[in-house]
């Protein structure tokens, strides 16, 4: 009987169980799923930890082609192929598209034109690009092709580092490497452009600046291979009094973070009638400069200068790009905020501190450029920074109207037959007006870098015009009066 | 209500593995770290690393550990601190769904005004008379930014 029951009961009291265990089971499985899951995460986590990169290829100092390095180093080569897209800032950059140029800096700035009256840049002068156009874009401008340039041009161009080392060497096999090099330096750089360029695509080198040009390929440390910044920093520092300095050997990391970027971001003078140099033998102020370049001879005893302004005869200089020069004058390089501090600022890319090697302005990076040491908010910083690129536009532009008025007022003594002896200290007046101008306009931060030392400089440049101006005029009148009665 | 043998074992084999898993990866996670105080702990995780080395290289790492600024000093919001941020920093790091770079959220920036206060209040009590939590309220670290935190770079 109690078998009989327990036989009919059993499928209706064992069914619920069976349904339990089901769940159960199911529950078991899906924890232990979640679980399992979790674990492949946290390994994937700290597998990213462990291996920071992987050497699929070797690399060497005659790797020039960035995308062999970036097999070894994906993150650093994404960041680097990005430089082709525009950015845009207020008075920055403007490409409409990749493939598209800037605009000519003169279309806002008429007064560009007049300063560089005689000379290459007066006709073609654009905005920025980003680092990998700094080739293409070199060929392409008018300055290369209707004008002619020296082979030394590369110097900044290109990875143009082995094919100096390459010509070193065969012209003189038997000298250490680092005289090689500055012999290879001398050579290429008296080359025509064209030619010097062909060498280089022969040479299998044809690149814009890439790994090579900052990087070790041992060690990945930052280093400089530019002769032109070697040498220039070298007789900075003996003006310091520190003789036989090697940034490679003496410089900190973090001096390293700027001294990459200031091997081409500088004034330099890039020949045809010497070798290429850096003029900071007594510093890098905008006087000390002029001083060294007011002193310097060429070979043929002449006091150095760029060009004879077209307008005027004046012989003038030519500023390049001095962004490190005026960065050492600013707040941030003096309390040692480094270039790649805010054009290459830190990012994470799994658990890899990466520098962000896309370099463009940090307008376009707030967050991590300047946010990182200014705790408030973007909108706030962004307004900082515009007010000062406003007022220094301003100022630069009245600066450039008073640059005009001198060129126009220089013109008028000229046609009233002034003598060159009476011209003389006209032209030096725009001789130095149109340096500080141009050293200010010339230099990419509008104003940023160093608004009250770029002030002082147009402030200055203001004067001298005005001067220059003012004596021109007086000169005419002078002349005018002198003229015989019978000839009004 | 009872199980045949078969299904307790089964039963038993079942919850073992689930229980042996979840303590190997709890192990494996270095779980029990959680329950020090060692600053090393918060950087179990790489995105906390340069909050480490900056605190390796501030003044503060020889009178104060992470736990020191940045959790109440009281038993219960304690508890309910690490419980609120252990849940979002593991939430955060395993769908990878923060931003970046890390900002402080307004709580845990409470807790730190608080904690300034804590070891410093005594001192400072004449200039933060009034609420110094409030958002616009003058913070320790407006000024003081690199006492816990040194040199990023």
């Amino acid at each position: 009987m109690t078998a009989e029951t327990s036989k009919t009961d059993a499928p209706k009291s064992r069914q619920p169980k069976i349904l339990l265990l089901f769940a159960l089971a199911i529950v078991v499985a899906g924890s232990t799923a979640v679980i399992a899951g979790l674990l492949v995460n946290i390994f994937q986590r700290k597998q990213e930890a462990k291996n920071p990169y992987l050497r699929f290829v070797d690399v060497s100092n005659d790797t020039t082609d960035p995308a062999e390095w970036g097999k070894n180093w994906p993150r650093e080569y994404d960041g680097y192929l990005r430089t082709v897209l525009p950015t845009r800032t207020k008075y920055g950059g403007g490409s409409a598209s990749e493939s598209m140029l800037p605009p000519e800096k003169a279309e806002k700035n008429p007064w560009l034109t007049r300063m560089f009256a005689g000379y290459a840049f007066a006709i073609d002068y654009r905005d920025r690009r980003g680092h990998a156009n700094m080739l293409t874009d070199q060929e392409g401008t008018k300055r290369t092709k209707e004008r002619k340039q020296p082979g030394s041009c590369l110097h900044c161009h290109a990875s143009v580092i082995p094919l100096y080392r390459q010509t070193g060497a065969e012209l003189v096999p038997t000298a250490s490497p680092s005289e090689q090099l500055q012999k290879g330096f001398e050579a290429i750089g008296k080359l025509d452009y064209w030619e010097a360029n062909a060498k280089l695509e022969k040479s299998g080198h044809k690149h814009p600046v890439s790994c090579v040009d900052c990087h070790d390929p041992k060690s990945m440390q930052l280093r400089v291979t530019r002769p032109g910044f070697i040498n220039g920093i070298k007789a900075l520092k003996v003006h310091e009094g520190i003789a036989d300095y090697d940034p490679n050997r003496d410089a900190t990391r973090q001096e390293m973070r700027s001294f990459v970027c200031g091997q081409c971001h500088v004034e330099y003078y890039c020949g045809p009638k010497t070798t290429l140099f850096y003029p900071w033998i007594e510093g890098l102020k905008v006087e000390e400069i002029e001083s060294y370049y007011d002193k310097y001879k060429f070979d043929d005893g002449h006091r150095f200068y760029d060009w004879k302004h077209a307008e005027t005869g004046a012989e003038v200089l030519k500023a390049q790009h001095p962004e490190f020069e005026v960065w050492s004058q600013g707040t941030h390089g003096k309390v040692g905020v480094a270039c790649a501090d805010c054009h290459m600022p830190y990012m994470r890319e799994g658990a890899l501190k990466v520098s962000d090697h896309w370099v463009r302005s940090p307008l376009t990076n707030v967050n991590r450029a300047c946010q990182q040491c200014h705790h408030y908010p973007e909108q706030e910083i962004l307004k900082r920074v515009e007010t000062i690129q406003d007022r220094h536009y301003a100022l630069l532009t009245r600066t450039g109207n008073a640059l005009v008025d001198m060129l126009d007022a220089i013109k008028a003594a000229k046609a009233a037959n002034a003598s060159e002896a009476q011209l003389s200290p006209i032209l030096e007046l725009q001789r130095q007006a149109q340096w500080r101008l141009d050293f200010v306009a010339a230099e990419n931060s509008m104003g940023f870098h160093a608004p009250q030392e770029l002030a002082r400089i147009l402030g200055e440049s203001i004067d001298m015009s005005r001067q220059a101006q003012l004596a021109a005029t007086s000169l005419k009148v002078t002349l005018a009066q002198a003229t015989p009665t019978g000839a009004r | 209500m009872h199980f045949s043998r078969k299904v307790l074992v089964f039963g038993a084999v079942g919850f073992g593995v689930l229980l042996g898993l979840g303590l190997f990866t709890f192990i494996y996670a270095e779980g029990f770290s959680y329950f020090t105080t060692d600053p090393k702990a918060c950087a179990n995780c790489h995105i906390m690393n340069s909050e480490y080395d900056s605190w390796v290289k501030s003044s503060h790492h020889i009178a104060a550990t992470c736990v020191d600024c940045h959790l109440p000093h009281t038993l219960i919001p304690k508890l309910v601190a690490k419980a609120l941020n252990g849940y979002h920093h593991s939430k955060g790091f395993t769908f990878q769904d923060f931003h970046e770079p890390i900002m402080i959220k307004p709580h845990n920036a409470r807790i730190l005004q608080q904690a300034c206060l804590g070891c410093h209040g005594g001192l400072v009590h004449d200039i933060v008379a009034g609420s110094t939590t409030d958002a616009h309220a003058v913070n320790c670290v407006h000024c003081h930014s690199s006492v816990g935190h040194g040199p990023l770079r």
